[in-house]
C-alpha cells in the first residue's frame, strides 16, 4: 500500500509521536504490539463477533432512489448510522477495549466532540466492566446534552473541558493530561485517526472494516466491487479512514472529503483545516493544522461538534497533500439543509456531521451511471435542538 | 554565547542549584525582563524562560493559566525574542527557551535556533520533541547552531533508555520528579526517593535538575541530595503576585533557599 505508515509512524512528512517522555513507555507499548495483537486469531474472532453479535455488523449499504433521482445519478448510503450507539466510533471502541484488555489496563479514558466516541466508549466500558472517564469540551456538553445523559446512564464519569474553545481540542487536551498523570493502569481510547503514532494506524485499521463491507456489498448489488466515488465527512476523519480505506490504491475511485465550513471559509469561524491550516503539531501528531503565525492553535468554529477541530488526522493531510483525495466545505446552512434533505427523501435523519457529506451532492457534476456512496457515519437524534431551530426560522 | 554558558555553569557550581521557569508575558506583557534581573540578583543559576503556548499538554492548571494570561497581554515570539535580547546584556545566567514543539516548527527550525542565539539563549527545553524524532528528522540542524538541548526523562523511562537520552542531552537531563503534569503538589514519598537514588547510581554524563511539582524548601533541599539541583515553576508563578510581582518573586526565593 502506498498510504501505510513508516517505522516512525508518517505518511509522508505527517505523522510522528510528537509526545512528552512522560507518555514514552505508553505510546511505545502500544507501537510495539499492536500489530500483533490485532492480527491474532484469537483477536480478529473476539473482534467480529462483537462487531457482529453487539454492533449489529454489517451496516447495510443502501440504494438511495429518491435522492439518487434528485442528482439523476445513484447514491448508496453506507449506514453506519444504524449501528449500536448510533455511528461508526463503536466500530474502534470495540476494537481498542480489546486490545485494552490484552495490555491489562483497568481504567479507561476518552475524549469526544459531539458525544458518539465518548457514547461509543462508555458503551464498551460497561460492556466490559471498567472504569470510564470522558473528557467533553463544556460547550459541547451543552450543545450535545443528549449523549452526555447516555453517557452517565451507562456509568461514565464525563468531565467537562473548560480551556479554549471548551469544545474537542481542549478535551483532547484534558485526556492527554489525564494519561500522563496516571500511566500505569488507565489506557487512552482515542476517537479518531489523531493523535500520535500508532493511534492513526490503529484507528483506521479498526474503521477499515466499513469499505471492507463496502466491496462486498457493491459486488452483490452493482456486480463492481468498487464505486467511482466515495464521500465522507472529515473532522478528525476517522469515519473517512475507514470508508476509503480499501480503494486507497484503487485510483479508479474519487475520494471526496467534505470539511466544516462553519460561517463561512473566510469568515473567521471556520474549521475547514486542510484550507486554512498549515503544516503543524497537534495532539501529538504533525499534520495540517489552523494556527497563527507564532504556531499558537487557532480555535474552529463548526453548527456540528464532530467536526470543530482545528486539525485533521495525518493520513488526510498526506491523502490531501499528495492529490489523492479531495476536499470540498460545507457551511452550517448548507449541512443543515442537506440533512433535512436526506430526511425528506429517504426517511433518514442524519448527525450534523455526516450532513456535511451529504451538502457536497449539489457540487458535484454527476454522470448518470456513476456509483456514488456516501458514509453516512451517525444518525441525527443527538442533534434534533439543532435542526428544529432550523425548522423554526 | 550557546552551550558553553550552561556548561560552565555546572563546571563551577555542582550542588545546590536553583533554576527558575517563568511564563514570558505573565503577570504582564513586560513582566520578564525585569524578573530575570530580580531572579539574577537573587543568585538564581538559570531561568527556563517560557514561551506561552495555546494548547500546552505537559501542563498542569498554573502554567495553562499563566501561559494564557501571558497570550492575552499580547506575548508573542517577536516580543519574546526582543525582551530576552533587551536583558542578556544585564544578567549573565545561562537563558533557557522552553516551550513547544509547534511554536519551532511553524516558525521553521532553522530561523528559530538563529533567533534564539541572536536574541542570547543558551539551550532549549521542548518537552513534545521525543529522541527518536528528534534523532530522526532534526539533530542535524540543531547542531548547527551550539545550543543546549535538555531532554527530559521520567520515573516510566527504562535505564537503557535513560543512557540514549543521557548520550544526547547537551547541559543537563531534566528529571521529571513523577507521572504527572507540571504543579502537581505533595511530599516525595518512598518511591520517588528510590528513582531518585537509581537515578543518582547511575553516574550519567550529564547534571542532573529535578523539576515538576517542587514547591517548598523542604522539597528543594531533598531534590538537591538526589541531584545538582531542582527547578521550580508553577510554584514561583503561583506565587507572583499581581500588584507586585518583583516584591513576590524575591520573597519566594528567598523562602526557598532559607536553608541555605
Amino acid at each position: 500500500m502506498k498510504y501505510e505508515v513508516d517505522q516512525l509512524g508518517f505518511y509522508g512528512r505527517y505523522g510522528g509521536a510528537f509526545i512528552p517522555e512522560l507518555l514514552h513507555q505508553n505510546i511505545a507499548e502500544l507501537q510495539e504490539n499492536y500489530l500483533e495483537i490485532m492480527e491474532s486469531p484469537d483477536f480478529q474472532r473476539q473482534f467480529n463477533k462483537l462487531l457482529c453479535d453487539y454492533a449489529g455488523r454489517p451496516s447495510p449499504l443502501y440504494f438511495a432512489k429518491r435522492l439518487s433521482k434528485k442528482y439523476q445519478t445513484k447514491i448508496y448510503l453506507k449506514r453506519e448510522d444504524l449501528n449500536h450507539t448510533g455511528s461508526h466510533k463503536i466500530n474502534n471502541t470495540i476494537g481498542q477495549i480489546l486490545l485494552a484488555k490484552h495490555l491489562g489496563k483497568t481504567r479507561i479514558i476518552a475524549e469526544t466532540g459531539a458525544g458518539q466516541h465518548g457514547v461509543a466508549t462508555a458503551t464498551v466500558t460497561a460492556l466490559a466492566g471498567l472504569e470510564c472517564v470522558v473528557y467533553m469540551g463544556e460547550k459541547d456538553m451543552e450543545r450535545q446534552a443528549s449523549n452526555v445523559a447516555r453517557m452517565k446512564m451507562l456509568g461514565a464519569t464525563v468531565k467537562p473541558a473548560t480551556s479554549g474553545s471548551k469544545t474537542l481540542k481542549d478535551a483532547t487536551n484534558e485526556a492527554i493530561r489525564d494519561w500522563i498523570n496516571h500511566p500505569q493502569d488507565t489506557y487512552y481510547i482515542i476517537g479518531s485517526v489523531v493523535g500520535p503514532h500508532p493511534y492513526p494506524d490503529m484507528v483506521a485499521r479498526f474503521q477499515s472494516v466499513i469499505s471492507e463491507e463496502m466491496m462486498q456489498q457493491l459486488a452483490a448489488q452493482t456486480g463492481r466491487d468498487y464505486p467511482d466515488r466515495i464521500i465522507a465527512c472529515i473532522g478528525g476523519g476517522s469515519n473517512a479512514a475507514g470508508a476509503y480505506y480499501h480503494f486507497l490504491d484503487n485510483d479508479a475511485v474519487e475520494l471526496v472529503s467534505v470539511e466544516a465550513g462553519g460561517l463561512g471559509i473566510d469568515s473567521g469561524h471556520s474549521a475547514a483545516t486542510s484550507i486554512l491550516g498549515t503544516d503543524g503539531v497537534i495532539h501529538a501528531s504533525l499534520t495540517m493544522l489552523m494556527q497563527n503565525v507564532d504556531g499558537q492553535i487557532i480555535e474552529p468554529y463548526s453548527i456540528s461538534a464532530g467536526l470543530d477541530y482545528p486539525g485533521i488526522g495525518p493520513l488526510h493531510a498526506h491523502l490531501i497533500s499528495s492529490g489523492r483525495t479531495k476536499v470540498l466545505t460545507a457551511t452550517d446552512d448548507e449541512a443543515v439543509k442537506a440533512g433535512y434533505e436526506l430526511t425528506r427523501l429517504e426517511g433518514i435523519i442524519p448527525a450534523l456531521e455526516s450532513a456535511h457529506a451529504l451538502a457536497a451532492l449539489p457540487k458535484i457534476k454527476f454522470k448518470p451511471d456513476e456509483i456514488t456512496v456516501v458514509n453516512l457515519s451517525g444518525r441525527g437524534d443527538k442533534d434534533l435542538s439543532t435542526y428544529l431551530k432550523y425548522l423554526n426560522d | 554565547m550557546g552551550k558553553q554558558r550552561l556548561q560552565r555553569l555546572f563546571q563551577e557550581k555542582k550542588t545546590n542549584l536553583l533554576s527558575i521557569y517563568l511564563t514570558a508575558g505573565y503577570p504582564e506583557k513586560d513582566a520578564m525582563p525585569k524578573l530575570i534581573k530580580t531572579l539574577a540578583d537573587k543568585k538564581v543559576d538559570f531561568i527556563e524562560a517560557g514561551m506561552p503556548y495555546s494548547d500546552p499538554l505537559a501542563d498542569g492548571a498554573v502554567i495553562q493559566y499563566s501561559s494564557n494570561v501571558a497570550l492575552q497581554n499580547g506575548m508573542s515570539l517577536s516580543l519574546y525574542f526582543k525582551q530576552i535580547a533587551q536583558i542578556r546584556p544585564e544578567v549573565d545566567l545561562p537563558l533557557l527557551f522552553m516551550g513547544y514543539f509547534n511554536q519551532i516548527l511553524k516558525t521553521g527550525i532553522n530561523r528559530f535556533l538563529q533567533q534564539c542565539k541572536t536574541a542570547g539563549i543558551d539551550g532549549l527545553i521542548i518537552p513534545d520533541l521525543s529522541p527518536e524524532i528528534y534523532q530522526a528528522r532534526y539533530q542535524k540542524i540543531f547542531e548547527k547552531y551550539d545550543l543546549s538541548l535538555i531532554f527530559l526523562i521520567s520515573p516510566t523511562t527504562s535505564e537503557e533508555r535513560i543512557k540514549m537520552i543521557d548520550n544526547l542531552s547537551s547541559g543537563f537531563i531534566y528529571v521529571v520528579s513523577s507521572s504527572a503534569t507540571t504543579g502537581k503538589s505533595g511530599g516525595f514519598g518512598e518511591e520517588h526517593l528510590q528513582y531518585f537514588e537509581k537515578i543518582h547510581q547511575m553516574f550519567l554524563k550529564n547534571p542532573k535538575m529535578i523539576g515538576f511539582g517542587i514547591d517548598s524548601a523542604e522539597k528543594y533541599q531533598t531534590a538537591c541530595r538526589y541531584a545538582n539541583g531542582a527547578i521550580i515553576g508553577s510554584a514561583f508563578i503561583k506565587a507572583l503576585s499581581s500588584t507586585d510581582y518583583l516584591q513576590s518573586a524575591n520573597a519566594f526565593i528567598d523562602k526557598i533557599l532559607r536553608f541555605n
